[in-house]
């Protein structure tokens, strides 16, 4: 958004009002389609249908404003962002909000998806507008009243002001708003009048969080539930054969042992009984598929890539003419394991099947999808079938997959009782929906000492890069210039981590593009800005990085990280990346302590346009740049006799404060339109460490985790 | 199966339990007291951090039949308010993302500065090496606990 402006666009399909019984205003909006025809938001607050409305506006007559959110809260922040947009443009005091999730027992509902780091670049022009639309009617009711013109009427802070200094609090006007006719054109603020936007505002769930109220779907409760522990394969590949379980049925507590389709579900009263007992079952398990291991998926993928079996996903010019012309080829191959998400909260879900309805309860990201999944599951019609999201003590993915709840849904279908199935940590790390190893290989051919062809393969296992990641930076930027995908069908489960794709493949172009600079004697910033200096005025709509606004982050991120000057003993590694519509540049500081290289610093420079909320913003950062490194420093996740070899933190290591560094965050002040922070500062993370270390130690880096590579013990911080 | 008398949050509870259930599974499922979380069962994570005799212990490793007699505090009975100068800072530097191991962080960090009220960095780091932060919010939480020792200092 370059300046405001006049939207012709009709709320009236979208937003819709009531006049509450209780007194106050109650505005119902569908976020992303329109609402029917017929639908009406409530004259009761408790009655409150997310059917037809996916958020509701409550203004109560004395002007505190409630905003029902509509989204899920994974970590991501958009509980608080979301709604802030609402209140900027409703010109209200922040101190005047409260956020609210939709109530706990409404039927038959169904929300938006959270993943991709979208949310707030979707809500970004519908939420102001709901907001604006709701100040206007306001503002009518008051020019209304006076008898003046609106135009002549502004609004500060919950208060109408009229041309003659008369002034009414929203609070007065909500009665006479409610019942006006939903305006057809809303004006929005001007960037430099945000008074919400861009200020520091706390997490809104933060007093629930710090006091240990039950907010989590591990934390749902409801009376007569049972909790079911699960036994699945203990591998990839096997079936259940037989089984004994006279010895859990004796543990007291134990309600029902079930078989559901290949595993066993033991019931309890409680948490404990059920996991022990579980593990008291004696079960066979025979073959049924290939049992895989870790060396055989790395030969299966190396293979592939030496091979000749590709899907070409961007061609550009002629990469095999230039590659036969050059006068020298660099050609590397980068290598990642699979990936556990270990959300701290592991997989559990609430399902109550019943004759009527079907209610599911916890944390999921696709409550649509799961509906239609567990009525399919269940032969049941999809209209019978409500999904209800609790906070989700993280996601990173793994929620995106309804698997667990379709689980709980198939025993409660049995034992036709209200069931939460609970994973312990070794359930959750070995039933998992893994990233995928993948391997790259880059191969660039140089002519003259200029980079003349690009050659990016990819090897996965069980799917390949999507969407436009083919068109991310170089392409446009190289005449010659191809992707080209395969893939190895496994048995293990495999889905979306954290920047699906980007968060291994920014590791491996960002390093390549080092030594590319190294071979060709070129300063490697200077490379990516005379790369990206070749996009501009592209006209390739495939390209939607900005390669202005990347070049902008990199001249900043030298700028304040004081790269190519380092302090003395501080080796300082580079990378830029664009994903998730965000562009950021990221300097990694690493110091030898007892020959060991130690990061104690990353500089992260984002654009990602409006910085909503700066607080939470940098959260994100922080956090996804800590996780990129955890990750491609220690996340060793390999699979033995088709069951990856750690199941729980004892030996699989995630990162600890003890071994991180600082993360310094700065923004990229302009206008443009927010994009998402929940994924884009992890992917460039692996490279600027690798980078660093490699002037550090001299040793490049190919391989991830790190930890093998440098053959060091774990910690590194 | 036997009863056990324990005292959480300066009230007595008598609870009927196997002798061998940890301390965070009674907790979460008999007492209903949920800020304590499951994590790893193995006292790896920290999620399941309570104060046992001020003592910041891991429950989810803690027999019922070995706390009887003790004190035990959990999140719930921190503060009546929220308003432990911990809390207090993990609000203002708002700590947060998803929420869930954050309990567990601010009883290993309360339990800590009664023992080392004016900490360093490194102290810091050192002491909160055991709970893990899925969401790594590390930084904020050694920028919470620091303003939080000049609080109580």
């Amino acid at each position: 958004m370059k300046s405001s402006n006049n939207i012709h666009l009709s709320r009236r399909s979208f937003i819709k009002t009531s006049a509450l019984a209780g007194g106050g205003m109650l505005i119902g909006f569908n976020l992303f389609q329109a609402c029917k025809p017929e639908a009406k938001p409530p004259v009761d607050i408790s009655q409150l249908n997310f059917n037809d409305f996916n958020a509701f506006i409550k203004i109560a007559d004395n002007g505190m404003v409630t905003i029902f959110s509509p989204n899920p809260e994974i970590g991501q922040g958009v509980k608080t962002s979301m709604p802030m947009l609402i209140a900027e443009e409703l010109d209200i005091s922040w101190d005047n909000v409260r956020v609210v999730q939709g109530a706990l027992d409404t039927e038959n509902y169904t929300r938006q998806v959270a993943g991709g780091s979208q949310s707030i670049r979707l809500g970004w022009e519908p939420l102001r507008q709901t907001g604006a639309t709701a100040r206007q009617m306001l503002i009518n009711a008051a020019a209304q009243r006076w008898n003046v013109d609106p135009k002549n009427c502004t609004t500060e802070a919950g208060v109408v002001k009229g041309p003659d200094g008369a002034t009414l609090g929203y609070g007065e006007l909500v009665k006479d708003a409610a019942v006006l006719e939903v305006p057809e054109e809303v004006t929005l603020k001007k960037p430099e009048d945000f008074t919400i936007i861009g200020k520091d505002i706390v997490n809104v769930d933060v007093d629930k969080i710090v006091t240990g109220k039950p907010l989590f779907g591990l934390d749902y409760k409801e009376d007569g539930m049972l909790t079911a522990v699960v036994m699945r394969a203990p591998s990839f590949g096997l079936k259940l054969k037989d089984y004994d379980a006279s010895e859990s049925k004796n543990v007291t507590g134990v309600v029902d042992i079930i078989d559901v389709k290949n595993r066993i579900a033991v019931l309890a009263k409680d948490t404990w009984t059920a996991m022990k007992a579980r593990d008291l079952i004696k079960a066979n398990w025979e073959e049924d598929t290939e049992i895989e291991s870790t060396a055989m998926h790395d030969k299966k993928l190396m293979d592939l890539l030496n091979g000749k079996d590709f899907k070409t996903m961007r061609a550009d010019g002629n990469v095999k003419k230039a590659f036969a012309e050059a006068d020298q080829v660099l050609e590397r191959v980068y290598e990642s394991p699979f990936l556990p998400h270990n959300c701290m909260e592991p997989m559990n879900f609430f399902a109550d099947v019943q004759d009527e309805k079907v209610r599911l309860v916890g944390p999921i990201q696709t409550p649509e999808r799961t509906a239609q999944q567990v009525a399919t599951l269940l032969e049941r019609d999809v209209k019978d079938v409500s999904v209800e999201m609790t906070r989700m003590g993280g996601g990173f993915g793994r929620r995106l997959y309804g698997d667990f709840a379709q689980e709980a849904a198939l025993i409660s279908n049995i034992v036709k009782k209200p069931v939460k199935v609970v994973y312990t940590r070794e359930d959750d790390m070995t039933a998992g929906v893994y990233r995928p190893a993948i391997k790259y290989k880059i191969s660039a051919s140089i002519k003259d000492g200029e980079i003349t062809g690009y050659h990016l393969k990819e090897a996965s296992i069980n799917s390949n890069m999507y969407g436009l990641i083919p068109n991310f930076f170089p392409a446009g930027a190289i005449e010659n210039y191809q992707v080209d995908v395969a893939k190895y069908d496994s048995n293990i489960t495999t889905g979306a981590w954290r920047a699906p794709y980007t968060n291994f493949l920014s590791f491996a172009e960002q390093s390549f593009f080092d030594e590319l600079a190294e071979v060709l004697g070129k300063d490697n910033i200077a490379l990516r800005l005379e790369l990206l200096e070749k996009v501009k005025g592209t006209t390739d709509e495939r390209i939607q990085y900005s390669p202005e606004r990347l070049q902008n982050v990199i001249r900043e991120a030298v700028a304040k990280s004081g790269y190519g000057q380092p302090k003395e003993g501080v080796y300082q590694g580079f990378s830029s990346y664009y994903c998730h519509n965000t562009h950021v540049a990221e300097v990694a500081d690493v110091v030898m302590e007892n020959e060991v290289p130690v990061v104690k610093k990353v500089t992260c420079v984002v654009d990602c346009g409006v910085v909503v909320n700066p607080l939470g913003a940098k959260n994100q950062i922080e956090g996804g740049v800590l996780d990129g490194i955890g990750h491609a420093m220690y996340g060793n996740f390999t699979f033995e006799k088709g069951t990856p070899v750690d199941k729980n933190f004892n030996t699989y290591h995630l990162i600890r404060i003890n071994e991180t560094p600082q993360v310094e965050t700065h923004f990229i002040k302009n206008d443009y339109a927010p994009t998402g922070l929940g994924e884009p500062a992890l992917p460039p993370a692996g490279a600027a460490v690798a980078n660093a270390i490699k002037i550090a130690t001299g040793k490049r880096l190919y391989k991830q985790p790190f930890v093998n590579e440098l053959k060091v013990k774990a910690p590194l911080g | 199966m036997p009863v056990y008398n324990l005292k959480i949050n300066g009230t007595a509870h008598s609870i009927e339990a196997d002798p061998d259930t940890p301390l965070l599974w009674v907790l979460r499922d008999h007492l209903n007291l949920v800020g304590t979380k499951y994590g790893c069962g193995i006292g790896q994570c920290g999620a399941c951090t309570v104060h046992v005799d001020g003592t910041a212990t891991r429950s989810c490793l803690l027999k019922v039949s070995m706390v009887e007699a003790m004190e035990i505090t959990t999140i719930e009975g921190l503060s009546e308010d929220g308003s432990h100068p911990v809390q207090i800072a993990w609000k203002e530097i708002d700590v947060p993302q998803c929420g869930y191991c954050q309990a567990g962080q601010i009883m290993s960090a309360s339990a800590f500065l009664n023992t080392n009220a004016n900490p360093s960095k490194e102290d810091i780091r050192d002491a909160m090496s055991g709970n893990l932060c899925r969401c790594a919010s590390y930084n904020r939480i050694e920028k919470a606990i620091e303003t939080a020792s000049s609080k109580l200092s």
